[in-house]
Protein backbone atom coordinates (compact mmCIF):
# COMPACT_ATOMS: atom_id res chain seq x y z
CA UNK A 1 0.00 0.00 0.00
CA UNK A 2 2.90 2.18 0.85
CA UNK A 3 1.34 5.25 1.52
CA UNK A 4 1.90 6.40 4.80
CA UNK A 5 3.52 9.54 5.91
CA UNK A 6 5.72 9.02 8.93
CA UNK A 7 6.72 11.75 11.03
CA UNK A 8 9.61 11.23 13.58
CA UNK A 9 10.66 13.39 16.40
CA UNK A 10 14.08 13.44 17.51
CA UNK A 11 15.83 15.12 19.94
CA UNK A 12 19.66 16.26 20.62
CA UNK A 13 20.67 15.21 24.00
CA UNK A 14 24.17 15.10 26.01
CA UNK A 15 25.45 11.88 24.41
CA UNK A 16 24.64 8.35 26.73
CA UNK A 17 28.38 8.12 27.12
CA UNK A 18 29.56 11.62 29.01
CA UNK A 19 29.42 11.95 32.45
CA UNK A 20 27.00 15.01 33.11
CA UNK A 21 27.96 17.86 35.16
CA UNK A 22 25.72 20.12 37.54
CA UNK A 23 25.78 23.81 36.39
CA UNK A 24 27.96 25.63 38.80
CA UNK A 25 24.79 27.58 39.44
CA UNK A 26 22.51 25.13 40.05
CA UNK A 27 20.30 25.50 37.53
CA UNK A 28 20.75 23.23 35.04
CA UNK A 29 23.60 21.07 33.66
CA UNK A 30 27.14 21.71 31.78
CA UNK A 31 26.00 21.67 27.74
CA UNK A 32 29.12 23.53 26.56
CA UNK A 33 31.91 21.27 24.71
CA UNK A 34 29.81 18.73 25.79
CA UNK A 35 29.35 15.55 22.96
CA UNK A 36 25.84 15.63 21.85
CA UNK A 37 24.22 12.96 20.00
CA UNK A 38 20.38 11.56 18.96
CA UNK A 39 18.43 10.40 21.92
CA UNK A 40 18.96 6.58 22.06
CA UNK A 41 15.14 6.24 21.93
CA UNK A 42 14.87 8.03 19.10
CA UNK A 43 17.24 6.60 17.06
CA UNK A 44 14.67 3.40 17.20
CA UNK A 45 11.98 5.44 16.71
CA UNK A 46 13.87 6.49 13.35
CA UNK A 47 14.77 2.69 12.92
CA UNK A 48 11.38 1.33 12.85
CA UNK A 49 10.12 3.98 10.59
CA UNK A 50 12.62 2.93 8.00
CA UNK A 51 11.45 -0.37 8.54
CA UNK A 52 8.31 0.42 7.90
CA UNK A 53 9.65 2.18 5.00
CA UNK A 54 11.59 -1.01 3.75
CA UNK A 55 8.61 -3.40 3.88
CA UNK A 56 6.52 -0.78 1.69
CA UNK A 57 4.52 0.62 4.06
CA UNK A 58 5.78 3.88 4.45
CA UNK A 59 5.92 5.93 1.74
CA UNK A 60 7.86 9.03 3.24
CA UNK A 61 9.40 9.46 6.20
CA UNK A 62 10.12 12.71 8.11
CA UNK A 63 12.24 13.51 10.82
CA UNK A 64 11.46 16.64 13.01
CA UNK A 65 13.45 18.47 15.57
CA UNK A 66 12.45 21.06 18.18
CA UNK A 67 15.69 22.76 19.36
CA UNK A 68 18.65 25.24 18.44
CA UNK A 69 20.83 25.35 15.34
CA UNK A 70 22.55 22.19 16.37
CA UNK A 71 19.98 20.25 16.28
CA UNK A 72 20.52 19.96 12.38
CA UNK A 73 23.51 17.50 13.42
CA UNK A 74 20.85 15.24 14.77
CA UNK A 75 18.63 15.30 12.15
CA UNK A 76 21.43 15.23 9.63
CA UNK A 77 22.24 11.57 11.26
CA UNK A 78 18.56 10.69 11.53
CA UNK A 79 18.01 11.52 7.43
CA UNK A 80 21.77 9.37 7.05
CA UNK A 81 19.71 6.45 8.56
CA UNK A 82 17.19 6.51 6.25
CA UNK A 83 14.80 9.70 6.52
CA UNK A 84 13.58 11.74 3.46
CA UNK A 85 13.48 14.97 4.30
CA UNK A 86 13.82 16.87 8.53
CA UNK A 87 12.36 19.54 9.43
CA UNK A 88 13.86 21.67 11.99
CA UNK A 89 12.13 24.24 14.67
CA UNK A 90 14.66 26.23 15.62
CA UNK A 91 14.21 27.87 19.18
CA UNK A 92 16.99 30.79 20.41
CA UNK A 93 19.43 28.74 23.01
CA UNK A 94 18.11 30.89 25.76
CA UNK A 95 14.60 30.30 24.96
CA UNK A 96 15.25 26.71 25.08
CA UNK A 97 16.20 26.22 28.25
CA UNK A 98 12.26 26.99 29.40
CA UNK A 99 10.51 24.73 27.30
CA UNK A 100 9.35 21.21 28.02
CA UNK A 101 7.34 18.44 26.53
CA UNK A 102 4.20 20.77 26.66
CA UNK A 103 5.63 23.60 24.24
CA UNK A 104 7.37 20.37 21.99
CA UNK A 105 4.39 18.42 22.05
CA UNK A 106 2.30 21.62 20.22
CA UNK A 107 4.81 22.21 18.10
CA UNK A 108 4.82 18.31 16.83
CA UNK A 109 0.66 18.31 16.49
CA UNK A 110 0.81 21.15 14.35
CA UNK A 111 3.57 19.72 12.23
CA UNK A 112 1.78 16.63 12.07
CA UNK A 113 -1.64 18.64 11.35
CA UNK A 114 0.38 20.69 8.21
CA UNK A 115 2.35 17.44 6.78
CA UNK A 116 -0.76 15.59 6.99
CA UNK A 117 1.31 12.54 8.38
CA UNK A 118 -0.83 9.17 9.12
CA UNK A 119 1.85 8.01 11.95
CA UNK A 120 4.00 9.41 14.20
CA UNK A 121 6.81 7.51 15.78
CA UNK A 122 8.77 8.86 18.69
CA UNK A 123 10.89 7.74 21.50
CA UNK A 124 9.53 6.87 25.03
CA UNK A 125 11.45 9.27 27.27
CA UNK A 126 14.41 11.58 26.66
CA UNK A 127 17.71 10.50 28.63
CA UNK A 128 18.42 14.42 29.49
CA UNK A 129 15.35 15.15 31.02
CA UNK A 130 13.29 12.11 31.31
CA UNK A 131 10.16 13.31 30.70
CA UNK A 132 8.36 10.74 29.22
CA UNK A 133 5.69 13.24 28.36
CA UNK A 134 6.02 14.07 24.68
CA UNK A 135 4.27 11.45 23.08
CA UNK A 136 0.92 10.62 25.16
CA UNK A 137 0.99 15.22 24.58
CA UNK A 138 1.13 15.01 21.17
CA UNK A 139 -1.22 11.92 20.83
CA UNK A 140 -3.99 14.19 23.12
CA UNK A 141 -3.23 17.30 21.09
CA UNK A 142 -4.12 15.57 17.86
CA UNK A 143 -6.56 13.29 19.39
CA UNK A 144 -5.18 10.18 17.78
CA UNK A 145 -5.01 7.04 19.26
CA UNK A 146 -1.20 6.31 20.65
CA UNK A 147 0.53 2.70 21.87
CA UNK A 148 3.35 3.75 24.12
CA UNK A 149 6.56 1.60 25.29
CA UNK A 150 5.99 -0.57 21.59
CA UNK A 151 8.07 -3.55 21.58
CA UNK A 152 6.95 -4.63 18.33
CA UNK A 153 4.71 -2.90 15.68
CA UNK A 154 2.85 -4.92 13.45
CA UNK A 155 0.33 -3.92 10.53
CA UNK A 156 -2.75 -6.07 10.02
CA UNK A 157 -5.30 -5.18 7.33
CA UNK A 158 -4.45 -1.21 7.67
CA UNK A 159 -4.58 -0.98 11.50
CA UNK A 160 -1.49 -1.33 13.64
CA UNK A 161 -1.11 -4.18 15.95
CA UNK A 162 1.40 -3.00 18.51
CA UNK A 163 2.94 -5.10 21.63
CA UNK A 164 3.16 -2.66 24.14
CA UNK A 165 5.83 -3.43 27.43
CA UNK A 166 4.03 -2.64 30.60
CA UNK A 167 4.53 -3.60 34.14
CA UNK A 168 5.35 -7.51 34.39
CA UNK A 169 4.73 -8.45 30.92
CA UNK A 170 3.33 -7.26 27.38
CA UNK A 171 0.17 -6.08 26.42
CA UNK A 172 -1.04 -6.10 22.64
CA UNK A 173 -3.19 -3.34 21.54
CA UNK A 174 -4.76 -2.46 17.90
CA UNK A 175 -4.99 1.26 16.62
CA UNK A 176 -6.35 2.56 14.28
CA UNK A 177 -4.04 5.15 12.01
CA UNK A 178 -3.32 7.90 12.08
CA UNK A 179 -1.99 7.48 15.78
CA UNK A 180 1.27 8.06 17.98
CA UNK A 181 3.62 5.26 18.79
CA UNK A 182 6.35 5.56 21.63
CA UNK A 183 9.10 3.39 21.26
CA UNK A 184 11.08 1.44 23.80
CA UNK A 185 14.53 -0.61 23.95
CA UNK A 186 13.48 -3.68 22.52
CA UNK A 187 11.55 -2.58 19.29
CA UNK A 188 14.40 -2.81 17.11
CA UNK A 189 18.38 -2.36 16.72
CA UNK A 190 19.21 0.74 15.54
CA UNK A 191 21.78 0.63 12.37
CA UNK A 192 24.64 3.04 12.68
CA UNK A 193 25.03 5.87 10.68
CA UNK A 194 27.67 6.07 8.12
CA UNK A 195 29.79 8.52 6.97
CA UNK A 196 29.11 7.80 3.37
CA UNK A 197 25.36 7.58 4.30
CA UNK A 198 25.78 11.27 6.37
CA UNK A 199 27.53 12.65 3.29
CA UNK A 200 24.79 11.91 1.43
CA UNK A 201 22.18 12.94 3.80
CA UNK A 202 23.86 16.37 3.08
CA UNK A 203 21.54 16.01 -0.10
CA UNK A 204 18.29 15.57 1.18
CA UNK A 205 16.17 18.96 1.74
CA UNK A 206 15.99 20.25 5.37
CA UNK A 207 12.71 22.78 5.96
CA UNK A 208 13.75 25.50 8.56
CA UNK A 209 10.65 26.69 10.74
CA UNK A 210 10.10 28.93 13.81
CA UNK A 211 7.74 28.08 16.52
CA UNK A 212 6.22 31.68 15.23
CA UNK A 213 5.31 30.31 12.48
CA UNK A 214 4.09 27.31 14.23
CA UNK A 215 1.64 29.48 16.35
CA UNK A 216 2.84 28.04 19.92
CA UNK A 217 3.04 30.00 23.02
CA UNK A 218 6.63 29.53 23.98
CA UNK A 219 6.02 30.76 27.69
CA UNK A 220 7.86 28.45 30.53
CA UNK A 221 5.36 26.78 32.58
CA UNK A 222 8.03 25.10 34.89
CA UNK A 223 10.35 26.64 37.06
CA UNK A 224 13.86 24.68 37.09
CA UNK A 225 14.64 25.48 41.40
CA UNK A 226 17.45 23.61 42.17
CA UNK A 227 19.82 20.53 39.93
CA UNK A 228 21.78 18.31 42.50
CA UNK A 229 23.71 15.47 42.21
CA UNK A 230 22.68 12.62 43.38
CA UNK A 231 23.72 11.31 46.80
CA UNK A 232 27.03 9.62 46.44
CA UNK A 233 27.44 6.58 48.22
CA UNK A 234 28.83 6.41 51.94
CA UNK A 235 32.04 4.68 52.48
CA UNK A 236 31.83 1.45 54.12
CA UNK A 237 33.86 0.41 57.02
CA UNK A 238 36.45 -2.71 57.59
CA UNK A 239 35.46 -4.87 60.92
CA UNK A 240 38.60 -6.61 62.22
CA UNK A 241 36.64 -9.92 64.17
CA UNK A 242 33.21 -11.17 63.58
CA UNK A 243 32.31 -10.86 66.76
CA UNK A 244 32.54 -6.61 65.47
CA UNK A 245 30.23 -7.04 62.55
CA UNK A 246 27.73 -9.23 64.48
CA UNK A 247 27.57 -6.02 67.40
CA UNK A 248 27.73 -3.59 64.25
CA UNK A 249 24.94 -5.13 62.40
CA UNK A 250 22.89 -4.96 65.76
CA UNK A 251 23.59 -1.87 65.92
CA UNK A 252 22.13 -0.83 62.72
CA UNK A 253 19.23 -3.09 63.50
CA UNK A 254 19.91 -5.78 60.44
CA UNK A 255 19.92 -8.65 63.05
CA UNK B 1 43.93 1.77 -13.87
CA UNK B 2 42.73 -0.52 -11.40
CA UNK B 3 44.93 0.09 -9.41
CA UNK B 4 43.71 3.59 -9.05
CA UNK B 5 40.44 2.54 -8.15
CA UNK B 6 41.99 0.42 -5.08
CA UNK B 7 43.82 3.18 -3.68
CA UNK B 8 40.18 5.27 -3.62
CA UNK B 9 38.76 1.82 -2.49
CA UNK B 10 40.96 1.13 0.33
CA UNK B 11 41.07 5.17 1.11
CA UNK B 12 37.32 5.25 1.23
CA UNK B 13 37.94 2.09 4.24
CA UNK B 14 40.18 4.07 5.86
CA UNK B 15 38.31 6.94 6.18
CA UNK B 16 35.55 5.28 7.12
CA UNK B 17 37.46 3.57 10.17
CA UNK B 18 38.76 6.80 11.23
CA UNK B 19 35.04 8.11 11.50
CA UNK B 20 33.61 5.11 13.54
CA UNK B 21 36.63 5.25 15.59
CA UNK B 22 35.94 8.86 17.32
CA UNK B 23 33.34 6.61 19.33
CA UNK B 24 35.86 3.85 20.16
CA UNK B 25 36.05 3.51 24.05
CA UNK B 26 39.44 3.85 24.53
CA UNK B 27 39.61 6.97 22.67
CA UNK B 28 39.89 8.29 19.10
CA UNK B 29 43.69 8.69 19.59
CA UNK B 30 44.36 5.05 20.67
CA UNK B 31 41.96 3.67 18.04
CA UNK B 32 43.67 5.94 14.72
CA UNK B 33 46.85 5.18 15.87
CA UNK B 34 46.56 1.41 15.85
CA UNK B 35 44.21 1.40 12.36
CA UNK B 36 46.83 3.82 10.97
CA UNK B 37 49.64 1.23 11.47
CA UNK B 38 47.66 -1.39 10.45
CA UNK B 39 47.68 0.15 7.30
CA UNK B 40 50.66 0.90 6.83
CA UNK B 41 51.87 -2.77 7.51
CA UNK B 42 50.39 -3.15 4.04
CA UNK B 43 51.51 -0.37 2.31
CA UNK B 44 54.21 -2.43 -0.31
CA UNK B 45 50.94 -4.78 -1.28
CA UNK B 46 50.49 -4.16 -4.62
CA UNK B 47 48.79 -7.71 -5.93
CA UNK B 48 45.30 -6.65 -6.51
CA UNK B 49 44.05 -9.89 -4.64
CA UNK B 50 45.50 -9.32 -1.50
CA UNK B 51 44.19 -5.91 -1.48
CA UNK B 52 40.78 -6.76 -2.00
CA UNK B 53 41.03 -9.33 0.60
CA UNK B 54 42.47 -7.08 3.61
CA UNK B 55 39.60 -4.30 2.32
CA UNK B 56 37.40 -6.90 3.33
CA UNK B 57 38.46 -8.01 6.53
CA UNK B 58 38.89 -3.91 7.13
CA UNK B 59 34.67 -3.65 6.28
CA UNK B 60 34.32 -6.53 8.82
CA UNK B 61 35.90 -4.74 11.34
CA UNK B 62 33.60 -1.79 10.11
CA UNK B 63 30.80 -4.06 11.01
CA UNK B 64 32.18 -5.53 14.55
CA UNK B 65 32.69 -1.96 15.48
CA UNK B 66 28.87 -0.71 14.60
CA UNK B 67 27.61 -4.06 16.37
CA UNK B 68 30.16 -2.78 19.60
CA UNK B 69 28.45 0.30 19.88
CA UNK B 70 24.68 -0.69 19.28
CA UNK B 71 25.55 -2.86 21.90
CA UNK B 72 27.76 -0.70 24.09
CA UNK B 73 24.51 1.62 24.01
CA UNK B 74 22.16 -1.04 24.62
CA UNK B 75 23.57 -2.14 27.70
CA UNK B 76 24.03 1.09 29.14
CA UNK B 77 20.49 1.93 28.76
CA UNK B 78 18.89 -1.42 29.87
CA UNK B 79 21.07 -1.04 32.73
CA UNK B 80 19.83 2.99 33.71
CA UNK B 81 16.09 2.07 32.80
CA UNK B 82 15.64 -1.92 32.84
CA UNK B 83 17.55 -3.08 35.75
CA UNK B 84 15.97 -3.03 39.07
CA UNK B 85 16.95 -3.75 42.26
Amino acid sequence: MASLRVLVGCKRVIDYAVKVRVRPDKLGVVTDGVKHSMNPFDEIAIEEAVRLKEKKIAKEIVAVSCGPAKCQETLRTALAMGADRAIHVEIAEKEYEGIGPLQVSKMLAKLAKDEDANLFIVGKQAIDDDCNQTGQMLASYLDWPQATFASEVVVEDGDLKVTREVDGGLETVKVKMPCVITADLRLNEPRYATLPNIMKAKKKPMLKKKPADLGVDMTPHVEVLKVDDPPTREAGVKVESAEELVSKLKDVGCI
Amino acid sequence: MANNELRYAVKQLYKNLIFLGREYPKGADYFRERCHRAFMKNKELTDPEQINELIGRGEYIIKELEALYMLRKYRAMKKRYYDTQ
